[in-house]
């Protein structure tokens, strides 16, 4: 979807195309049949929702995308995801203080720090048909790592409050306390992103590149695009799991320096 | 004052006036607070009611990490720090060098050879010990301790106890929860008992030996 919106040229599969690729559907689901995994349904069902669902992104996109529309409807676009992908923040990091909240404001921050470098040096023009493809990198990225690091830094207070207050009984401030917890589950949720970033075109060619050139665009500027989707990618999952784990660490203590019982 | 939970309060009546001298044992049941009182002389936990003062001065008036360098801890389950005995010391004193660590391991009776050591593959009372010596860089006046020989050998137990005992000698006040009886008339100069999170009785071991509640003798171990 995002590299079709960038793309300069265009592909039109049409309706053919769409079927026959929905065949290797049928693969998949024969092999279900064969090995006896019972996956035949929820391949189907993966399968139909996924059409569904972009479909409805794609007529939605055609409201924005037009140099024509103006750019109000672009920003409920974003408030949209932003107030989706806290959501289902809150949801699957439950338990962490004031999650919602915060993944909220750490998405937003993320989009103004990395759209803002791209705009701000007109990498791309600012319009619906770069800003909500755009943003949707952002968060979409930024989505699982910022779950992976609430998660993280919720076990660091439970499993390891002995080793915390061990460090505040010694006279730390509860940030310098926390500090190796909150490094540790930085790191593991940047690690992956970074091996991605790393093994880009040797292991697998990215997504956003290959959409570029099925749409007709030369390689060398599906390149070049791709190259600063992974530098938007690789910003926006730094800044938005700082921001979420410094917030998610000043919750955890109270302004005595104590961890609080989660 | 009182601690705990605002809606199920552990401690609900505790007036005492502890004293900044040898060492003080608390004993109780299990669950009366023995623990939660502790929590509160250092600041990992605030009550909900009433007041705590030291040397005139309400606790929640001082600032958490001042309190904290003054007011050691020793936990029951001794919390290790990654790296070695020496990177333990630098949470404590980022300053602290090799020679100064070496000497703080040898005033709690281990060999100044562990400093280098992993703090991971240390025994249970070596750990323990290279916690009172990681307290102790902060030269506190006071050492809370929190059952620190529960889960330790009679060899262990009894070193440790020695060292408290050597503390106090020098001038810093213990505060020691135990649930041992033996361990209580070895050690107590003073016993505070809490049960049901009241003040039960607080005295010079021998007068507690006739305290009219008979509870309070068999925490204390009184000699019938």
């Amino acid at each position: 979807m995002t590299a079709a919106l960038l793309a300069v040229g265009r592909a039109d599969i049409g309706l053919t195309g769409l079927a026959a690729s929905g065949g290797l559907i049928a693969v998949g689901v024969g092999i279900s049949l064969w090995r006896r995994l019972g996956l035949e349904r929820s391949l189907l069902w993966a399968a139909l929702r996924a059409l569904v669902q972009l479909l409805i992104v794609g007529w939605a996109l055609q409201l924005v995308v037009d140099p024509d529309d103006p750019l109000i409807w672009s920003g409920v676009w974003l408030l949209f995801m932003l107030l989706f992908a806290a959501w289902t923040t809150a949801r699957r990091a439950a338990g962490v203080p004031k999650v919602f909240a915060l993944s909220l404001l750490a998405y937003a921050l993320s989009g103004v720090v990395t759209l803002g470098v791209l705009f701000g040096f007109q990498v791309y023009e600012l319009e619906g048909r770069t800003i909500v493809p755009l943003a949707g990198i952002v968060v979409g990225n930024s989505l699982s790592a910022t779950v992976l690091v609430s998660r993280q830094l919720l076990e660091a207070a439970s499993e390891q409050r002995g080793v915390i207050e061990g460090r505040l009984a010694l006279g730390l401030s509860a940030r310098d306390a926390f500090q190796p917890h909150l490094e540790r589950a930085l790191r593991t949720a940047l690690v992956p992103q970074i091996e991605t970033t790393k093994a880009v075109g040797i292991v697998a060619l990215p997504g956003a590149m290959v959409g570029l050139i099925l749409a007709g665009v030369d390689p060398a500027d599906a390149v070049m695009v791709q190259i600063s989707v992974m530098y938007l990618v690789l910003g926006s999952v730094a800044t938005t799991t700082t921001v979420m784990s410094l917030g998610i660490s000043r919750e955890l203590f109270t302004p005595a320096q104590q961890l609080r019982r989660i | 004052m009182a601690a705990g939970p605002a809606e199920a309060p552990i401690l609900t009546d505790i007036t005492v006036d502890l004293p900044e001298d040898g060492i003080t044992v608390i004993v109780g049941p299990s669950g009366s607070g023995k623990s939660t009182l502790l929590r509160l002389l250092n600041r990992l936990d605030d009550p909900v009611d009433g007041v705590i003062t030291w040397r005139g001065e309400a606790l929640s008036a001082m600032l958490p990490h001042t309190l904290r360098r003054q007011v050691g801890t020793i936990f029951q389950r001794a919390p290790l720090f990654e790296g070695s005995v020496l990177d333990n010391f630098r949470v404590a004193d980022p300053d602290v060098a090799s020679d100064r660590g070496g000497h703080v391991l040898e005033h709690v009776g281990l060999s100044a050879d562990l400093l280098n050591r992993d703090a991971a593959t240390l025994s249970g009372g070596e750990a323990q010990r290279m916690c009172v010596a990681r307290a102790l860089l902060t030269r506190p006046v006071v050492l809370l301790a929190d059952e620190p020989t529960a889960a330790l050998d009679v060899d262990a137990r009894l070193a440790i106890e020695g060292l408290a005992r050597q503390l106090a000698g020098e001038g810093i006040a213990v505060l020691w929860v135990s649930h041992d009886i033996d361990q209580v008339r070895r050690l107590a100069d003073h016993v505070l008992a809490i049960v049901d999170g009241k003040v039960a009785a607080f005295g010079h071991l021998p007068e507690l030996d006739t305290h009219a509640d008979p509870a309070v003798r068999r925490l204390i171990g009184a000699p019938t």
